[in-house]
């Protein structure tokens, strides 16, 4: 990976959803420094009020959240803007979960801990379809 | 075994309760009838005999009156004159011989002094002085008289038939001697049975017709009966007070006729019955006596044969009782070990699925962390980048270090995956599965401890394998058990297994094979049975086999082994392919 290529791409704007502070502040730098535009949000409503305010290129959402349950929240975000994709990560084991969301209109799912290469690439594809 | 005692004395109790239930009924049953068919059966055979006996009774009077008739007409038709002339006695006395066959055997003509004066017959008995002699005391007090049974001047058994008539105001006595043997006969031939018989006694107990030993030892029992009895006849038996004729020879109009005694006595161990009647207006008694065991002959066929049929019946009864009891108690033990193992199993599989939530609960809570620290490593990987500052040796050193930081946090991540996908092995929903991967799966999580066990784990997959329905986690749990019997087989000697999938006759096999211990035939035969363990008290539950077996037989598959002691045992597990799914 080389910085040159990723400011050819255009600055995304990415929702990233997820409520392990450190984990999402960590990668919310990591795909910083490779030219996205991370907002973080570390619970659902927190989500769903960001969204309301600002228009965002993807949505990357953790479907285990303590306050509400992914698949509501992928809902309302489909509802809220049906263009904007949204890559679902989840656990081990939660993959009925994860096919749900992908019937919901979900773009793809990763399993977590996610390689940060691979979430790079599926952003990508989500945004220049 | 408390267990074997409860279920014996449930046997026990079973036995008693349909034993008791079904023999009160039979038993009631049978003494009722038993004993109303006795009653009526025995009412009925006394009845016949007390017939027989009152017709002989009759007889005898008959034969007694109709004696004394002729003596009567003889008296009435001729003079003293004429009856005193010897001659016409002797004619007379031919010609009743000559009708009657022998019943008369002389005639006389005693006067009132008791001195013979005309005598026809076999005897020398012209002028005998009679009396002294007790019958013709009896005699002259009396219209008409017949004796009891005497010796007599002849010295024989005789017995005397007299008449008392006037001639010209003085008394005389017209008598005639029957024959014994003749009047004997007539009692003689009353025959009923093989030891029915009848015989005469006076008042005084003396037999009036010839008996046998046996009945002669019987006169003390029947002198008792008849010093009991005997007031009743007294009054009027004797006509010596009032002077009316004593003797009615009508039967009919005696008033004796229903004076019938029965009864039952017993000697020496026979038991008998016994009727009586009054004869000759109660100076004599007709006896008829039997063996009860021959009187009632028929009843005891009868009572031997209800026995018979109410102690085969019972038998049988007892029997059925036993064999049923024990089949129930059996069908009952069986059941009560069937939930017994279900019970187990439920536990077992609840143990196992709390220790795989609580494994899951775990992997998942380290996955963060782990995730975290990940991807600080990636940032500090980042920031490095363009580090030109840090001397090039350090630098190396440092990124070798997030390299190493990272290799482990994948490390961990897999494990953390396995632990996550073996917690999920308690959901029995079906889905299609691709056995390798369960069995890749099982191998892998099998490595530590074969390594340890100094087991080689081979594999001899199929690729091209259909994919069958079926839950993985069962699966899982089948597998991991064969396979872990296997390690226990080989111990810590090492040694090889050796999983192979691959298609036969439409069917999965999956054959799990060992270089362990084997087994013998003896134990080969139990090792699907719940509860059977070769393993120390505490270490198996003896239920792994039977439960991957009950899985395996669900799912519509087989398990069979196959073991050489010494070489290895394999085990064949036979799934299911869904119609349509062979290639």
């Amino acid at each position: 990976m080389n910085a040159t290529a990723d400011e050819r791409m255009e600055k995304l704007k990415v929702l990233l959803v997820d409520d392990e502070k450190g984990y999402a502040e960590v990668l919310a730098k990591r795909m910083a420094l490779r030219g996205i535009a991370v907002s973080v949000a570390l619970s659902g409503t927190e989500a769903i009020r960001m969204l309301r305010g600002e228009q965002f290129d993807a949505a990357v959402l953790d479907l285990k959240l303590e306050d509400m349950d992914g698949i509501e929240i992928l809902k309302i975000f489909k509802k809220m803007d049906p263009a904007m994709p949204v890559i679902m990560v989840t656990g081990h084991g939660s993959e009925t979960a994860a096919r749900q969301g992908m019937e919901f209109g979900a773009f793809d799912y990763l399993m977590k801990p996610c390689n940060l290469n691979v979430l790079m690439e599926k952003i990508r594809q989500a945004c220049h379809r | 075994m408390e267990n074997a005692q409860y279920y014996r004395s449930l046997s026990r109790n079973l036995v008693s309760i349909v034993i008791v239930v079904s023999f009160t009924p039979l038993l009631l049953i049978a003494a009722l009838i038993g004993y109303s068919f006795e009653t009526s059966y025995k009412g009925k055979s006394i009845a016949y005999l007390k017939e027989t006996v009152k017709r002989n009774q009759q007889n005898i009077d008959v034969f007694l009156s109709e004696k004394l008739d002729y003596l009567k007409v003889l008296s009435r038709s001729y003079t003293f004159e004429e009856l005193t002339d010897e001659k016409f006695l002797a004619r007379k006395l031919a010609i009743l011989q000559d009708a009657y066959g022998g019943v008369f055997v002389d005639l006389g003509v005693v006067n009132s002094q008791g001195i013979q004066v005309a005598y026809a017959g076999m005897f020398k008995l012209e002028r005998a002085d009679y009396s002294k002699a007790e019958w013709f005391k009896t005699a002259m007090k009396r219209t008409h008289f017949i004796s009891d049974v005497f010796l007599g001047l002849r010295r024989s058994p005789h017995f005397i038939v007299s008449i008392k008539h006037n001639w010209r105001g003085e008394d005389y006595i017209l008598r005639a001697t029957v024959d014994f043997v003749q009047f004997n006969s007539l009692v003689e031939n009353v025959r009923i049975g093989e030891t029915g018989h009848a015989f005469i006694m006076n008042r005084a107990g003396e037999f009036q017709t010839k008996v046998g030993p046996e009945t002669e030892a019987n006169r003390e029992f029947y002198m008792a009966l008849l010093q009991k009895n005997g007031l009743k006849w007294e009054d009027g038996g004797l006509d010596a007070v009032s002077g009316v004729p004593s003797f009615t020879y009508s039967y009919w109009d005696s008033p004796y006729k229903e004076i019938i005694l029965t009864g039952e006595g017993r000697r020496g161990g026979d038991d008998f019955v016994y009727i009586m009647t009054p004869l000759k207006s109660g100076e004599w008694v007709l006896v008829f006596q039997q063996d009860k065991s021959d009187a009632f002959r028929d009843l005891r066929r009868a009572r031997f044969l209800a026995l018979a049929i109410l102690l085969l019946g019972g038998a049988s009864i007892a029997v059925t009782a036993i064999l049923v009891s024990r089949k129930m108690v059996s069908r009952i033990e069986m059941s009560d070990r069937e939930k017994e193992m279900m019970n187990e199993q439920v536990i077992e599989t609840g143990k196992l699925a709390s220790v795989g939530e609580l494994a899951a609960g775990i992997a998942h809570e380290i996955n963060n962390p782990v995730a975290i620290m990940v991807e600080e490593a990636g940032w500090i990987e980042d920031l490095l980048r363009d580090e030109t500052q840090m001397e090039a040796s350090k630098l190396e050193e440092v990124k070798r270090a997030l390299t190493q930081i990272n290799t482990q946090g994948e490390r961990c991540k897999e494990i953390t995956h396995k632990l996550l996908s073996f917690a999920r092995r308690t959901d029995p929903r079906v889905v299609e599965v691709n056995i390798n991967e369960v069995l890749e799966e099982i191998l892998s999580i099998s490595e530590q401890r074969s390594k340890f066990s100094n087991v080689k784990l081979e594999k001899n997959l199929d690729p091209d394998l259909p994919h069958i329905m079926a839950s993985p986690s069962e699966l899982q749990q089948v597998f991991l058990n064969l396979i872990n019997n296997s390690l226990d087989a080989i111990g810590t000697g090492g040694g090889t297994i050796t999983v192979t999938s691959r298609l036969a006759d439409d069917r999965l096999v999956v054959d799990v094979a060992d270089t362990g211990t084997g087994m013998p035939k003896a134990i080969l035969a139990r090792i699907f049975e719940p509860f059977f363990t070769t393993k120390p008290v505490g270490k198996g539950t003896g239920l792994g086999l039977a439960i991957c077996y009950g899985i395996i037989k669900k799912m519509g598959g087989d398990i069979t082994v196959n073991s050489a002691v010494g070489v290895g045992t394999t085990m064949h597990v036979y799934l299911p392919v869904p119609k349509g799914a062979v290639p």
